[in-house]
């Protein structure tokens, strides 16, 4: 939200005798010391200052400007998730920072590092309703891991410092610094940028106890049916080397939870697939029968363990995570094993006994083998004449190789794409996965290029989902950003459909959608597109898009009322997973 | 498993918003606080904060958890009331008339542990602390006699079993170093993305 109306300070503190540098230059040294090179933001009258400031740093500080905030805070996910770095936003005060709210919610749950700036009114003027002042510290709270506000920019350094590494230490997650005009106006005398390692009251790493990594050892090794989890903690903790020398020395069939997709190659031998109400049949099925389960790095989300009085009871739970809070949160553990897995893996590695179990994976090919035949199939090779999402990604599969990295919005394309996709190396999959954000994925996108601009980036997007944030195609434009847009049509909010389909008796309220042109919408941007709905066109399509220079959209028809199975439908066990 | 009173102990840094992103923790869970108290503690720059709820023992260990997961937390700790010793300050105000007509002071005072603040000809107000049902004894005696005012502070508690918490502080103020951040591959590669 931009506005230039401002109501004119009776008197801007400053400090005296102060020459050298102002907060807003402050802000913008921390970033350069940080190595800060890509910033996502939409200029306001409370931030002004800093803008003004950033002209001067234009050729060390890359600013996109995106179209909303919402946009801005998405693109910065979408860097962190494929650099591995922390995300930079600008807002500014009142509506600027509460369309972060959304955005920080997503980061927060999905645990990606970001750190968000917002202007706020002169100090002066807080808690009396000023032009654009809302209390963002107390809005933002539930949904950042740490906030804090400046009113005088002697603070800033120190501030920056702690904010950067709050958002990057131990479990990840949003950090918002809320500052006071005249903070960013005030001069100081800056006496240089330390960078922060320690915080009395923060523990980011929980000490590794060496007697539950040889308990869970000795637990492996005596396990008949073994079966290992993961989630994200293995990308945040840069683990994935430690981890595949982990799986591969134990043997053990290992599947992955949506966020944890990509950190080994989905075509690994010991990869079972995706875990959760969408994820496949036979690692669900199986949660229920294995002996020792091991969860590395995941949170246990409703999502993926279903109803929880029925989840895993004759298992002994090992769970890795290097958030306390998470141990014993929803599912209780034999053996929790504290620490960042990038320690806590190799010490386990060093444990176990080299083992294989090719009775206990054949079961799990046995059960892939009825999910290709009852789901599977069928949706790669459909006999009708409308296309299914699955035949999409294969195609997007065998033209990319699986290099891509792939951003995916909310909703069955999402689920489709997460089950289908193959990828070859870690940070490829960005999908909102604990927030269920619809919009995130054109915005993330944008971000994706920036964190990884050497890989293909493809957005693939509903239809419902890429008119919530279609705006931010002017930011594609105006920064020539290098993205596929891959619009997966079925003219309905599809998830909520079949959900009304298989849970409301058919009654499809209001989710019928109308979507305009897309290809015209993305021409008026200057973006080229196409858009198909026979079958024999969609490998040619698809290739054009990808080897077009430059930012694509592709819309493709798919089949309206087509669902996504496998299921486990709420308030059911994991093993009560359907396949039709 | 029933629910119980459990007392939490919370060290903190002094830092403005703390409280509300505690307090936080337990509303989105629908947790009634019975009672809190904050205040500086022992160590300088550190408060101390009791909270006590009802809940059942599986839920507050979760919530000391997240407590503790909060940035500017040094330490959360929770206990039943076996397991603390605690108090709260009571004030009662009294027209000082028909205190000292119809009720034998001395006695009430010996009784219930109570001491007189002020007295003035108008009211007299009277202190005592303990647990609840001791200060709510005194309320029943007084009321009577036309109780004007009553107030009662929160729950302060010292745990039976710690050793205190000095000892733990110096744990935390040791520094530790933090771990660097992996500088962008891409850094050098920026005329490949940016057009501006």
């Amino acid at each position: 939200m931009s506005s230039t109306i401002e109501m004119a300070p009776k008197k801007i503190q400053t400090k005296d005798k102060a020459t050298s540098l102002s907060g807003s230059q402050a802000v913008l040294e921390a970033f350069l010391a940080e190595g800060v090179d890509t910033i996502f933001g939409y200029p306001g009258g409370a931030i002004m200052p800093i803008y003004d400031a950033l002209y001067d740093y234009q050729e060390r500080l890359n600013h996109i400007l995106v179209r909303h905030e919402q946009g801005g805070i998405h693109a910065a996910q979408g860097y962190a998730r494929t650099s591995g770095r922390t995300g930079v936003v600008f807002a500014t005060s009142g509506p600027g920072a509460t369309n972060l709210v959304t955005g920080l919610a997503d980061a927060m749950i999905d645990s990606t590092p970001l750190v968000c700036i917002t202007g706020q009114v002169f100090a002066h003027l807080l808690g009396t309703d000023a032009f654009q002042e809302t209390d963002v510290i107390n809005i933002t709270t539930p949904v950042t891991k740490w906030n804090y506000q400046v009113t005088d920019a002697t603070e800033i350094p120190s501030v920056l410092a702690k904010a950067f590494y709050i958002a990057k230490s131990g479990r990840p997650g949003p950090v918002l610094i809320d500052i006071t005009k005249n903070a960013q106006i005030q001069k100081f005398d800056y006496e240089g940028y330390e960078k922060c390692n320690h915080i009395r009251s923060y523990r980011p790493k929980p000490i590794v106890r060496k007697e539950y990594v040889e308990q869970a050892a000795k637990m492996i090794n005596e396990a008949e049916r073994p079966f290992v989890i993961f989630g994200q903690g293995v990308i945040l903790g840069k683990a994935e080397t430690e981890f595949l020398k982990f799986i591969e020395k134990a043997g053990i069939p290992t599947a992955w939870t949506i966020l944890g997709e990509s950190a080994i190659p989905t075509d690994h031998p010991l990869a079972v697939g995706m875990l959760g109400m969408h994820g496949n049949y036979g690692p669900n099925v199986l949660t229920n029968e294995c002996d020792v389960l091991i969860a590395i790095g995941m949170r246990f989300d409703d999502r993926v363990t279903g109803r929880l009085d029925k989840y895993a009871r004759q298992a002994k739970v090992i769970h890795l995570d290097i958030d306390p809070a998470e141990i014993d949160k929803n599912v209780k553990s034999a053996v929790p094993v504290w620490g960042d897995c990038k320690e806590t893996l190799p010490l386990l590695t060093e444990l176990i006994a080299p083992k294989v179990y090719p009775q206990w994976l054949q079961k799990f090919r046995e059960y892939q083998q009825q999910e290709e035949e009852t789901c599977i199939n069928p949706e790669l090779n459909p006999t009708s004449d409308e296309m299914t999402m699955g035949e999409v990604i294969r195609t997007l599969n065998e033209l990319t190789g699986g290099d891509a990295v792939i951003v995916t919005d909310v909703g069955q394309h999402q689920m489709v794409a997460c089950r289908y996709a193959k990828f070859t190396q870690s940070k490829s999959n960005v999908t909102s996965g604990g927030l269920g954000t619809m919009g995130f994925a054109l915005p993330a996108a944008v971000g994706a290029k920036f964190g990884a601009p050497s890989r293909t980036v493809v957005a693939i997007i509903g239809d419902g989902g890429f008119q919530m944030t279609l705006q931010e195609l002017g930011t594609i434009m105006q920064f020539d950003v290098d993205v596929k847009i891959l619009i997966l049509n079925n003219q309905f909010l599809g998830m909520v459909r079949q959900w009304q389909q298989l849970f409301h008796d058919k009654r499809y309220s209001f989710v019928n959608i109308t979507s305009p042109d897309f290809v015209q919408v993305a021409k008026g941007y200057r973006i080229e597109g196409n858009s198909i709905s026979e079958r024999d066109k969609l490998k040619a399509a698809v290739k054009t898009m990808l080897d077009h220079k430059g930012a694509y959209l592709l819309e493709v028809m798919v089949g309206k009322e087509n669902n996504v199975f496998p299921m486990v439908p709420q308030g059911c066990s994991v093993a009560e997973i359907r396949l039709k | 498993m029933s629910k119980q009173e459990f007392t939490v102990t919370v060290y903190t840094e002094n830092q403005i918003g703390l409280l509300n992103r505690i307090a936080i923790i337990f509303s989105r869970r629908k947790i009634n606080i019975e009672s809190l108290n904050t205040s500086p503690s022992e160590v300088e720059g550190i408060h101390r904060f009791t909270i006590v709820i009802n809940e059942v023992e599986e839920v507050v260990k979760k919530l000391a958890r997240q407590i503790e997961k909060q940035v500017e937390v040094l330490k959360a700790y929770y206990n039943t009331n076996e397991e603390i010793v605690w108090q709260e300050l009571a004030m009662y105000k009294v027209p000082t008339d028909e205190i000292a007509e119809k009720v034998k002071v001395e006695r009430l005072l010996r009784e219930y542990g109570a001491r007189a603040v002020v007295i003035r000809k108008d009211y007299t107000i009277f202190e005592t602390t303990g647990q609840r049902e001791e200060t709510d004894k005194l309320i029943s005696v007084l009321e009577p006699y036309g109780l004007i005012e009553f107030v009662r502070s929160a729950r302060v508690a010292i745990i039976k079993a710690s050793s205190g918490f000095h000892e733990k502080l110096k744990e935390f103020e040791q520094t530790e170093p933090g771990e660097e951040v992996i500088e962008n591959e891409f850094l050098d590669k920026q005329d490949e993305v940016f057009t501006m």
